[in-house]
């Protein structure tokens, strides 16, 4: 990394000098074949140091190209194209995408690993040297024997490089400092509307966005699905026809409030009843970020639908009642403000954002708003939240004050200067994304696409993945390969960790694969066990845990039905130290490290290695028990 | 089961004939019959004839057979008891001490000798031949691409489908996918109704899920039978309740059953009194721990107190291969139940025996708290292998 931050500041005259050191170096590599060992060694002489530099710059525009194209257009094609572009790979993509001139033999791969790190965007074009060049890359012999470096090399890539510090994201680190083909550019080169050749590559990712998933929680009916549905119609992401058709169809129902929900409730069944069921998806931009939107239902029956949505979010926005009487019913225990907080806590998301919706109602009343602030923010203290990471808004979602601009009602104004919803929003930091961990997805829904097969939906926790790729379905335990990544529906060349994304498998029945399955790399399984040790928080509970209490185990985007099958130890709550060892029962509001015994193997990771797949939730009786992290899971019988 | 005859001596020595006549029986038959029994049953038995000449050929006879139990094994599905044993009493077609194992069949009497009939084994058979212990109930448990139907009889929870189906989630622009996702879903779980629920048994089918999947199957189930005049379902409409459950999985069957208007529908289930006693255990547990205890060694020390008010005991330790360890259990039931202590006999086939065989199978609520066993230690055997799954 420390390289490549050189690299950019490096002068043009040094980079010359680097250059063929580098290149020296690929020579000597294994990674060339026999054939062109002698090729390079027989040319050698006769290049001067612009022609070494002309060919360094073919290599690495190559492998930018590459990693967008993925490894199906031979090389000297790509050459050619590189060369008549003057380097520019932004033009050279969009060319070769438009020409579909893709001959699928085995690509050539020239680089060694420093190589296809080594960001180097140079436009400057010596038009002497072209003809040389392409003579030279054209007598190349395509050898076979290369094709194991191509599915190795990618993947040492992310491995080898670190993340420089730990608040940086992928997507907030400009491509020249890291990664060559930055998923960003290559996302806006691929989308059909962006035809415009950009001159410089790093211009087309000036204004990219950090990518944020937000989760929308809170209890029943406090309105969650109509405050984002009408701050999605502020934003002009809903159109004013389709509103006046809900507003039209919703009174028809005698449910004129809905309106905005139904932005978000699509199903006819959540439309007649008023409520969301299942998690609503919806992406919009703030300033700084691309926010996908998660609207979770608040209805106690459907937290395993809200625990799949929280599984994907970064940040939460938690919305409460103000009306006199609502909040209060929320919040007292039954209530899913509670419980939301507490699960979205124990997923691992700190920061939340508290919006006291329907402020209308109590007419804008600061006492109000006081009131529900103080009583929650010592909830959310306790139940671990930073109070510097909670902000609250008031804001009506019916009326849209305070949503995606300041207030204009005077009666807010009197007394309140905050952030808006959409300054919330967009002040959330995104966090880091693992992607130099192997490479885990997990599964959250199948369903049949368009045309050919069936798409795989879920999130990459961890690593990357590419087109062609060969990934390892757990539990199963087969090997499958990726044909197509979507995002958006868009097609991508890379998916990353963060991305919710769709997959095409080849070569596999995805019919096999349910929620809850994950694609792993096939090197790095994702270990499978019907067995696991957990340090469990014990939340507000009815019921002490005895030994043998049947739960639901919820992991991820899925849940299996399990039993406690052994106490193993009491903890101290803050030093974390065995209380009492093999206890009788657990107690409400205790720690514990307890054995849980599953109906059938599940893909779970020890929370010391992969943070995101090692959160469970215990859940019985309709009640969330325990949250837990995983701290064992093999076991060798 | 009918009781026949029964005969048994002072020192508990003695015969018992019995007739079993539904599934059911065989459940409790095979609670009652352990190794080292004697059953005489009429059976099938393959006879090889040679002649003079040499060839040989075989034929299927009918002959009645006295054998000495040496495995006993029962299919939960087909309610099918087979028992195999040695011959003890020679006739025609089988020498003594050949082998053979007799299938119990409905409706044909079989008689048990044991050495020792203990009250155990005696209050069993006089459960078994109460005819009002028998009530039916179907129950559909679901949840959005998952659902098990059970079928609840007196001593039993047999779950006799399990549907899992995956549902595409609902998605931005395109919905169809998961609505037919669910009618593919409600179909098969309609289908499994059929082929698993007998309308002329069951009292009532209780269709329990969270949220409104149980509202939208209902009227699912109803609006496909009038399409299809299906008989069957519209002239049982009155026996299907809806009720709620906090998820499909089998262990969720325990709330719909204490759910108030299901529970005045069974009436006297074995199951629902279980359910009663069981929840009370959990609820002084919780609120004054020092009076509930479970694992053997506590309930035998608070029983030598004599302070056990009601023992928690699930039937399936009566079954143990081990006679020591069977006559322990019995000796603690004996002795609660001499000085003035409820016994409640859970059946392991039902939801709450086997949440009780997972906490060792034992417990016991007590008269007086006795703060001094907490501090006992419980021999903690690694007894991960002994806790059995809940079969499903």
């Amino acid at each position: 990394m420390a390289r490549h931050r050189n690299v950019r500041t490096t002068q043009y005259s040094d980079d010359e000098y680097y250059d063929d050191d580098d290149y020296s170096n690929s020579f000597e590599d294994d990674c060339i074949s026999p054939s062109d060992a002698i090729y390079l060694i027989n040319h050698k002489p006769k290049f001067d140091s612009d022609q070494e530099f002309t060919d360094a710059k073919v290599n690495s525009c190559l492998q930018r190209v590459t990693e967008v194209l993925g490894f199906e257009i031979p090389k000297d094609v790509l050459t050619g194209h590189l060369i008549r572009n003057e380097f520019n790979i932004d033009k050279t993509v969009d060319q070769i995408l438009n020409s579909k001139s893709g001959d699928t033999k085995g690509k050539e791969y020239q680089g060694t690993e420093d190589n296809s790190s080594r960001p180097t965007v140079v436009i400057a074009s010596s038009s002497k040297n072209k003809d040389s060049i392409v003579v030279g890359f054209g007598n190349t012999s395509i050898s076979g024997s290369k094709n194991k470096n191509l599915t190795a090399t990618p993947k040492q890539t992310p491995f080898s490089t670190p993340i420089c510090s730990p608040a940086a994201t992928p997507r907030n680190r400009s491509p020249q400092s890291t990664r060559v083909g930055s998923p960003r550019t290559d996302r806006k080169l691929n989308s059909p509307k962006n035809t415009k050749v950009k001159d410089d590559s790093g211009l087309s990712t000036s204004h990219h966005k950090d990518q944020l998933y937000l989760i929308i929680i809170g209890h029943v009916d406090a309105g969650k699905s109509t405050l984002m549905g009408h701050l999605l119609y502020k934003l002009g992401h809903v159109q004013q026809r389709t509103i006046q058709k809900y507003e039209h169809e919703s009174k028809k129902l005698g449910k004129q409030s809905f309106v905005y929900a139904w932005v978000l409730d699509e199903t006819t069944e959540e439309r007649n009843r008023g409520i969301t069921m299942d998690v609503g998806h919806l992406k919009f931009e703030t300033k700084t970020k691309d926010v996908t939107l998660l609207d979770a239902p608040g209805h106690k029956d459907f937290i395993p639908n809200m625990i799949t949505g929280a599984s994907q979010a970064d940040a939460t926005i938690l919305v409460v009642d103000a009306t006199k009487g609502e909040f209060e019913t929320g919040f007292d225990s039954g209530g899913q403000t509670r419980e939301h907080a507490l699960l979205i806590r124990s997923l691992g998301i700190t920061q939340l954002g508290v919006a006291i919706n329907k402020m209308d109602t109590v007419f804008w009343s600061e006492e109000r708003f006081e009131e529900i602030k103080s009583k929650l923010g010592l909830f959310l203290k306790q139940a671990g939240y930073k109070e510097s990471d909670v902000t609250f808004v008031p804001c009506s979602g019916l009326s849209g004050e305070n949503l995606a601009t300041k207030a204009n009602e005077s009666l807010l104004t009197q007394w309140y200067n905050g952030p808006c919803l959409m300054d919330v929003i967009d002040s959330f930091k995104p966090p880091e994304r693992p992607i130099s961990k192997p490479l885990r997805l997990c599964i959250s829904d199948v369903y049949k696409s368009l045309g050919s097969g069936y798409s795989i939906v879920g999130r990459i926790e961890t690593g990357q993945m590419r087109v062609g790729d060969k990934v390892l379905v757990q539990p199963q335990g087969e090997i499958a390969q990726i044909k197509s990544i979507e995002i958006d529906d868009l097609p991508q060349p890379i998916g990353l960790a963060g991305d919710f994304i769709s997959v095409g498998l080849a070569g596999y029945d995805a019919q096999t694969i349910y929620s809850g399955c994950v694609l792993c790399d096939p090197s790095f399984p994702v270990p499978i066990t019907s067995i696991l040790e957990a340090r469990v928080i014990v939340f507000n509970v009815d019921f002490p845990i005895v030994r043998g209490h049947q739960i639901v185990l919820h992991y991820q985007s899925s849940s299996e039905s399990a039993v406690v099958s052994r106490l193993l130890a009491e903890l101290n709550k803050s030093t974390g130290e065995v209380m009492k060892k093999n206890p009788r029962m657990i107690k409400k509001n205790t720690h514990a490290l307890v054995k849980i015994q599953l109906s059938r193997p599940i893909c779970v990771e020890v929370y010391s290695d992969i943070r995101q797949l090692g959160r469970i939730m215990l859940r019985s009786g309709g009640t969330t028990i325990a949250a837990g992290l995983v701290t064992k899971v093999n076991f060798n019988k | 089961m009918k009781l026949v005859h029964k005969d048994i001596e002072k020192d508990g020595k003695g015969v018992v004939v019995l007739i079993p006549e539904e599934a059911e029986d065989m459940w409790q038959a095979y609670n009652i019959i352990r190794e080292g029994d004697r059953i005489r049953a009429s059976t099938i038995r393959k006879v090889q004839n040679e002649s003079s000449t040499g060839s040989s050929t075989s034929h299927r006879v009918r002959t009645t057979l006295t054998v000495n139990v040496e495995s006993v094994d029962f299919d939960t599905q087909a309610c099918l008891l087979r028992l195999k044993g040695r011959n003890i009493e020679e006739n025609e077609y089988v020498k003594m001490g050949a082998y053979h194992t007799i299938d119990l069949e409905l409706n044909r009497k079989f008689t048990l000798m044991k050495e020792e009939w203990d009250s155990i084994d005696l209050g069993r058979i006089e459960m078994a031949t109460d005819p009002t212990q028998t009530a039916d109930v179907a129950a559909v448990i679901m949840q959005e691409g998952l659902a098990h139907i059970c079928l609840i009889s007196g001593s039993r929870t047999i779950v006799r489908a399990k549907i899992d189906q995956n549902i595409p989630r609902k998605r931005k622009g395109d919905i169809k996918q998961h609505e037919k996702g669910i009618l593919k879903f409600f179909d098969l779980v309609m289908q499994a109704i059929l082929r698993h629920i007998r309308f002329d048994i069951v009292k009532c089918t209780i269709i329990a899920s969270p949220g409104f999947v149980k509202d939208q199957f209902y009227e699912y189930i109803i609006q496909e039978a009038v399409k299809n005049d299906n008989k069957t379902i519209l002239e049982n409409k009155s026996k299907f309740i809806t009720a709620h459950a906090s998820s499909g999985f089998k262990h969720s069957l325990k709330e719909v059953l204490t759910n108030p208007s299901i529970a005045s529908k069974l009436e006297d289930t074995k199951a629902l009194s279980e359910l009663k006693v069981l929840e009370n255990f959990y609820k002084i547990l919780q609120s004054e721990s020092t009076r509930a205890f479970y694992g053997i060694s506590h309930v035998e020390k608070a029983n030598e107190a004599l302070a056990i008010e009601t023992l928690l005991i699930t039937d399936s330790l009566f079954r143990s291969q081990n006679i020591a360890e069977r006559k322990r259990y019995v000796k603690l039931v004996d002795s609660v139940k001499e000085s003035g202590g409820d016994v409640k006999i859970f059946s392991s086939m039902h939801v709450t025996g086997e949440q009780l065989s997972q906490i060792t199978g034992v417990a016991a609520i007590l008269r007086f708290p006795m703060p001094e066993l907490e501090d006992d230690e419980e021999e903690d055997d690694d007894s991960d292998e002994c806790i059995s799954l809940p079969q499903s």
